[in-house]
């Protein structure tokens, strides 16, 4: 063979080197694995230093962490619950991350999501729920698509920068949903915690047999999968890709990147919407501050630790919806405020993002670079 | 006027592997103070990887360097910088918003805390009273024309005491005119022996005019090398490429007037990239089998009128048709109309770096059955078998159809391009510098086809800052100034002199 061609005809050479690092493609896998398990390991280094530093003692704060995610049933359901609305919410940066944009306000679609989903179950009190359950579902998507949707035409029509408006967008939702559900939508019955009239019990979507855990949790794992074989497998996934990939080759093969790019974003606030619709249906039962948890910021980690891919989400959202239910326990075992797990998890996001220039320099992806 | 000679540089049986890929082996060569070396070759032949190993990116992984007769490692730019070895790359690295003076200044490898700018000006205005050549120290770089621009990159590697300079293609981004006028004044400063200069081109004729020595590198081996005297154009060629120069050897058989009108541009405009008005009302028409090519010096809109034929960028006026029917670059009509683009510098404008040759290849059919079952499934083993069969018809040189784009050479991106774009036999077919940055082989490999292309009916439009290769190609040349075309020409009658009058806009004059 050619200098071209010489790559190819090592296979002699190839048959003893180990698996990891026998072809290029290997070490990116193995990379795409590793990494972000190193990054969650230095990430847990750092807090350890910080637990060390406000003195408590960090190896049985980790324990706690650790029970209060996963020790348990208990703990596994409540982590599980709080996973749902991540899996869903991820995918609002997710979606769009294929076109090379960060979109970060999957909050706000969640909130005006969840609004609409209450209303919605206000307005069809008394209909069959079946009906009202779709109804209350459909709105929610829609009003979250419209949302995210918004940022994506001011991004490829006006240039606006998505992130910022994404966020932007968020403070304005939530200074709607406020203004509605302390004034025209508020239930005199809720004094300190202002919320809306509660929806029609026959609304609240059910628990998956035998658990605590709301359909949310199904529909966050069919959605990650089918959104991932989506982005793999379709002409539209392909074309998303290649927008991100190359946006001058996206034009001069005719794609039509404005409307991807609008289409993106509005799939991506669908479910953030739909997230706040099981939140409410399933969780709070009405349309509250409670809905303001801050699920899009850890949404936004969720999405990042994946590397925006969806398949990947489902494992993310669990560990960070772990780290979030371990709070409780934290907080009553070691006396530390419940927003000490909040800074964990800002030193994970913190680390993964650092971690993302580690890919193809580590001594995996050299010894498959030097061959032989 | 006692400066100290360049330095003394020989690298002795440098050796360089990538995996198993040896980009250089065994190469020794002797630059002594004052020369003026061209490093010749193929892309892919070595000549990056030489001079990357001597400015210190890379380690050799066999033989030495050594620098005025002592043996030494250099681990980074910096230590290639103090020992005098400084590099001018083919793309200006000056920060456009920045002043020559201070673009001088700010190149140097440690910057003080504070910069004193008085002093520092009193010793760049020192340093260029000994320079040959003027630029204007305060005006911003963005200001300067690309000639004057690659010379403030060399003045900046004198200015820093860098005496041995390594230029790597710096002419591809000049005019004819600017390219003469500085290789001329290096080679005169090279004769003075104020410094040494290692050339890297695949312009022969650059080699022949300017360089004293040369070295022809082919596939990471020393092919031959010696006085420039000693060789000529077709000698050099044959060393570069192998036993056979190649030529294009597809001719245009004969002229085919009347062919039915495929492009149409009427009065086209459109802005610039700072809102210029970058187009000011063009029209033309492209008739099937035959190739109209615009000349023109870069930055008079042709650019421009590439990306609107190629929908990335807007039109503010005007009208462009194929076959007759409004046409806005929609993927739906590009593939109705069968129109096939050929960019410049088609890994930046055509390919997605973060995909493999395969989808690169498939980028126009994936949304389509076969590939698409269905038009929502994409089936991969169909798109991985359509790209063999295009790899094998179109001699692409990489490992297979999953290998990622980016491990394929410049040549090789180029031809999966056109490999791509020929698949769905255009009608039309719009070419904007094609061989920009190519070899030899791969140039008259793609002249073949666009001329292949014409014979089977295609209109082309060739746009080329080359206009060799548009007297080559074309069946008519127009001139494009100013975001119009003043000059149009059949190719019976196209006189160089007359095209290059009205490329330089003194067309009205001469007319």
């Amino acid at each position: 063979m050619d200098a071209f061609g010489a790559r190819t005809d090592g296979l002699a050479g190839r048959r003893r080197r180990p698996f990891l690092i026998r072809s290029a493609a290997n070490a990116a896998l193995a990379e795409a694995i590793l990494i972000p398990i190193a990054a969650v390991g230095v990430a847990f280094v750092l807090f350890g230093l910080f637990l060390a530093v406000v003195g408590s003692p960090p190896l049985e704060v980790f324990s706690s962490i650790y029970r209060g995610a996963f020790g348990t049933w208990f703990s596994w359901q409540n982590t599980l619950v709080r996973a749902a609305p991540l899996m869903l919410v991820a995918l609002c940066t997710t979606i769009p991350a294929q076109l090379g944009l960060v979109v970060i306000g999957g909050d706000g679609a969640v909130l005006l999501g969840g609004l609409m989903a209450a209303l919605c179950g206000l307005v069809l009190a008394g209909a069959p729920a079946a009906v009202g359950l779709a109804v209350m579902a459909a709105c929610a998507a829609v009003v979250g698509a419209g949302w995210i949707g918004l940022v994506g035409a001011l991004r490829h029509y006006r240039g606006v920068n998505e992130t910022i408006s994404s966020l932007l967008f968020t403070y304005l939702a939530v200074s709607v949903f406020r203004h509605l559900v302390q004034g025209p939508l508020r239930d005199p019955e809720t004094q300190n915690y202002p919320g809306t009239y509660p929806i029609d019990p026959a609304f609240a979507i059910g628990e998956i047999p035998s658990t605590n855990i709301h359909w949310g949790l199904a529909a966050g794992i069919v959605a990650c999968i089918a959104i991932w074989i989506v982005i793999k497998r379709t002409p539209f996934g392909q074309a998303m890709r290649v927008v991100g990939g190359n946006p001058r080759a996206a034009r001069i093969a005719g794609l039509p990147v404005g409307l991807l790019t609008v289409a993106a974003c509005a799939l991506g606030g669908a479910f953030a919407g739909l997230a706040g619709f099981f939140e409410v249906s399933a969780v709070i039962g009405r349309a509250n501050s409670a809905l303001y948890a801050h699920y899009g910021l850890s949404a936004v980690l969720v999405s990042f630790v994946a590397r925006h891919n969806a398949a990947a989400v489902i494992p993310a959202a669990i560990a960070v919806g772990g780290i979030r239910a371990a709070g409780g326990l934290v907080q009553r075992a070691h006396g530390l405020p419940d927003a000490t797990v909040m800074v964990f998890e800002g030193i994970v996001f913190l680390v993964v993002l650092w971690s993302a220039s580690w890919y193809g320099r580590t001594p995996l992806s050299r010894m498959a670079a030097d061959g032989k | 006027m006692t400066q100290p000679l360049p330095p003394h540089v020989e690298v002795a049986g440098l050796t360089k592997r990538f995996g198993s890929f040896t980009a250089l082996d065994d190469v020794s060569i002797r630059f002594a103070p004052g020369c003026f070396h061209a490093l010749l070759g193929e892309n892919g032949a070595g000549k990056s990887t030489l001079v990357k190993c001597l400015m210190g990116y890379h380690q050799p992984d066999g033989g030495s360097v050594a620098v005025d007769g002592r043996e030494i490692g250099i681990a980074n730019p910096r230590t290639a910088h103090a020992l005098g070895l400084g590099m001018v790359y083919q793309h200006f690295t000056l920060v456009p918003s920045m002043t020559v003076a201070e673009n001088l200044y700010v190149g140097r490898d440690l910057l003080p805390q504070v910069i004193d700018w008085r002093s520092a000006r009193a010793e760049i205005d020192a340093f260029m009273t000994r320079m040959p050549f003027r630029v204007p120290v305060d005006a911003r770089a963005e200001e300067l024309s690309a000639g004057e621009k690659q010379k403030v990159e060399i003045l900046k590697q004198l200015f820093h005491g860098r005496r041995f300079l390594i230029l790597d293609e710096p002419t591809s981004v000049l005019t004819p005119q600017e390219a003469e006028d500085m290789l001329g004044l290096l080679a005169g400063m090279a004769k003075t022996k104020a410094l040494s200069v290692l050339l890297i081109t695949h312009k022969m004729r650059e080699v022949l005019a300017f360089a004293d020595e040369v070295t022809v590198l082919r596939r990471g081996r020393q092919v031959t090398g010696g006085a420039v005297a000693d060789f000529n154009a077709a000698s050099l060629a044959e060393s570069m490429v192998g036993a056979t120069a190649f030529e294009a050897t597809t001719k245009r058989d004969g002229a085919r007037k009347g062919g039915e009108e495929v492009l149409e541009v009427v009065d086209l405009t459109a802005d610039g990239d700072r809102g210029n008005r970058a187009l000011a009302g063009v029209s033309l028409t492209v008739r099937a089998g035959e190739i109209l090519g615009i000349a023109g010096v870069s930055g008079n809109g042709q650019r421009e009128l590439v990306d609107v034929l190629c929908g990335q960028r807007h039109a503010t006026g005007g009208v462009v048709a194929v076959d007759g029917e409004p046409y806005h670059a929609r993927r739906g009509e590009m593939r109705d109309h069968r129109v096939g683009i050929l960019p410049e510098e088609p890994m930046r404008n055509g390919c997605v770096r973060t995909m493999t040759v395969a989808e690169n290849l498939g980028l126009h059919t994936f949304d389509r059955p076969p590939i698409a079952r269905g038009g929502f499934w994409i089936d991969h083993h169909v798109l991985r078998e359509k790209a063999k069969a295009l790899i094998a018809r179109f001699n692409i040189r990489t490992q297979g159809p999953d290998a990622p784009v980016t491990s394929l050479s410049g040549g090789n991106v180029q031809r999966l391009v056109l490999a791509r774009e020929l698949d769905r036999a255009p009608r039309l077919m719009i070419a904007a510098n094609p061989c920009f940055g190519l070899d030899v082989a791969a140039v008259a490999a793609i002249h073949d086809e666009l001329v292949a292309a014409r014979n089977r009916g295609a209109a082309i439009l060739l746009l080329s800052e080359d206009l060799d290769e548009l007297l080559a190609l074309s069946d008519r040349i127009a001139v494009m100034f100013g975001g119009r075309l003043v000059y149009e020409t059949g190719i019976e009658t196209a006189d160089v002199g007359a095209l290059g009058r009205h490329m330089a806009g003194d067309g009205a004059e001469a007319a």
